[in-house]
């Protein structure tokens, strides 16, 4: 991780065509940029000491998807991979991620998930932020995958197909991604997903000590190598469904090369 | 060649009147209100669109361009007679146009045909459906004009009809939603809420129904100028001061304290954005908006300062 720079230099870094005002087309605003990843980056550095590999992986610029598994009981690890692209890189990248509909319907939620970028998860955003050359983030297992329970913590649950069509309609890279440790730092025992509805949200995650407030495990991120798929996003089910199982399998690999290095909870 | 301006007193109307005056075309103009500092050249008939004395307008000019920016908002017309005015007025200047042999026929709407609502995409493309109308049912007849416009394109096939969806326009003139909407040295926003506003200068929104009638595109077009800005910005600077309220205060507080009134459904139009993509339309025309988004604000900001 390179230290030198501060986060506000590093929101001047990215490449992104910000206006006088400091607020790209999108939106997307420095100034809530600088206070979200300078929160974002004391979680990576010092709450989560998130380690990345193969960051190397990422493309510099052009378009893009980040495409992993889901880990631990509420979005840490999208929050992390944002991070670890912000902190990591030089020039930094802004990953934009798909957030959940109920999200931008929440007070203050909504301003804040915009100004930094992370878009309601409409098939509509995430063709144009992909034609504009940005980053993806995307989590083919969606709400399912973060409602894992901490003994299915490694496990994938079923893939959708919609990110693969994307990939292939706008010719865009898949750099597939392994997050280790989210399950450790929300151990989920069960989902109340009726006191969920009721607050607006998919569910509440339960832990063995009540909260959802995750522990301080560390947590790591294994980026594997970009995958390039031909097409045009009108392919039989049958053919994208095949290479929807390729990503899945190379991030299951990834997992596991991840599961295999892990030295401890806390190192 | 002839032309013929419906709401010819508008903001916007008024600059298109004058570009095409300059270039010496015919200009004659149809309007209940009134513009009383117009040039010479350009008559204005006090007509209301539905009635008799309007064809005899069509019938007499015989215009062989139509541009129809005669439609009210819910700001300034209420109820049914909105209704009449919007519906009425756009079936009667293509039947008429039609019946009197105009070439063309550009319709001025309003990108606020799309709706706002938690889920509705940044960016709408001219493909999209209406949305949202059921929390705004205030602009229900503004989408059905527009989508009475459309039905041109394949009733009169010989007509070239040109359908414009123009963001929020504000300048010096203070006319128009956007301008209504900060008038007053307080703002209302939604507490925890700041949508994009894409607005544009009224001065490229006439220069785009300008070149909408030269270069005669066929079919439905965004027309956007610089990129959009959060509300909160767009408050902070034009000199206005930003007030956030929970939603169902502001519900209360409107047309109240130096608050906008404002019809409840409006509401969504400050918690959520209406963006559009222009890049049909500048593909078209060529289009190329002069005034940046500050430039905008700082030139309705200099008319109408707070102090």
């Amino acid at each position: 991780m390179s230290a030198e720079l501060t986060i506000a230099e590093r929101v001047d870094r990215l490449e992104l065509p910000f206006d006088r005002l400091g607020i790209d087309p999108f939106g997307v605003s420095k100034w809530h940029l600088k206070i979200g990843m300078g929160a974002l980056a004391a979680l990576y550095r010092h709450y989560f000491r998130v380690r990345a590999h193969g960051v190397s992986n990422v493309p510099a610029r052009g378009r893009a998807m980040l495409v992993g598994n889901h880990s631990g009981g509420v979005a840490i690890d999208g929050a992390m991979v944002l991070a670890s692209m912000f902190l990591e890189l030089d020039p930094p990248r802004l990953a934009h991620g798909m957030a959940e509909k109920f999200i931008n319907q929440l007070p203050f939620a909504s301003i804040w998930t915009a100004r930094t970028g992370q878009f309601t998860g409409l098939p509509e955003h995430a063709e144009r932020l992909l034609r504009d050359d940005r980053m993806l983030l995307v989590f083919p297992e969606g709400a399912r995958g973060t409602a894992k329970l901490f003994k299915e913590r490694y496990s994938l649950v079923e893939f959708g197909t919609g990110f693969m069509r994307l990939a292939l309609k706008t010719q865009s890279p898949i750099v597939p991604f392994g997050f280790i440790g989210g399950g450790d730092a929300i151990p989920t025992v069960t989902n109340l997903y009726k006191l969920g509805r009721l607050l607006g949200v998919p569910y509440i995650p339960v832990t063995p000590y009540g909260a959802s407030v995750p522990l301080p495990v560390s947590l790591e991120v294994y980026y594997g190598a970009p995958m390039h798929f031909q097409g045009n996003g009108n392919e039989d089910d049958t053919v994208v469904q095949g290479y929807v199982d390729q990503v899945k399998a190379q991030i299951s690999a990834l997992v596991e090369q991840g599961r295999q290095n892990r030295t401890g909870l806390f190192t | 060649m002839r032309v013929l301006i419906t709401g010819m007193a508008g903001h916007v109307a008024r600059r298109v009147a004058l570009q095409l005056h300059e270039r010496g075309h015919r200009v004659v103009g149809i309007d209940l209100r009134p513009w009383a500092d117009r040039p010479r050249g350009i008559p204005l008939y006090a007509l209301d669109l539905r009635k008799r004395a309007a064809e005899d307008v069509f019938r007499t000019v015989r215009p062989e361009l139509v541009l129809h920016l005669g439609t009210v908002s819910a700001l300034t017309a209420m109820g049914e007679e909105r209704y009449r005015i919007n519906l009425g007025g756009t079936q009667a200047v293509f039947e008429h146009s039609h019946t009197y042999g105009a070439k063309q026929v550009v319709f001025v709407g309003r990108h606020t045909f799309y709706g706002a609502g938690a889920d509705t995409p940044l960016y709408h493309t001219e493909e999209e459906p209406p949305q949202a109308l059921a929390h705004f049912p205030e602009l229900a007849d503004l989408v059905a004009a527009d989508l009475f416009a459309q039905t041109a394109l394949w009733r009169f096939p010989e007509l070239t009809t040109t359908i414009l969806r123009v963001c929020y326009t504000l300048g010096p003139s203070g006319h128009g939603t956007l301008a209504n909407f900060l008038r007053g040295p307080r703002a209302p926003m939604v507490l925890g809420f700041d949508p994009l506003f894409h607005f544009m200068h009224e001065d490229d929104a006439a220069d785009a129904v300008v070149l909408a009638a030269e270069k005669q595109p066929r079919g439905v077009f965004n027309v956007a100028g610089p990129q959009p800005l959060p509300l909160s910005v767009v408050v902070r600077e034009t000199g206005r001061r930003a007030i956030p309220l929970p939603e169902p205060l502001l519900a209360l507080a409107l047309g109240h304290a130096g608050f906008p009134r404002l019809p409840r459904g409006a509401l969504s139009h400050i918690q959520y954005p209406i963006v559009i993509d222009g890049g049909r339309f500048r593909a078209a025309t060529g289009f190329v908006h002069r005034y940046r988004e500050l430039e905008v604000l700082r030139a309705f900001s200099a008319a109408f300062p707070m102090r």
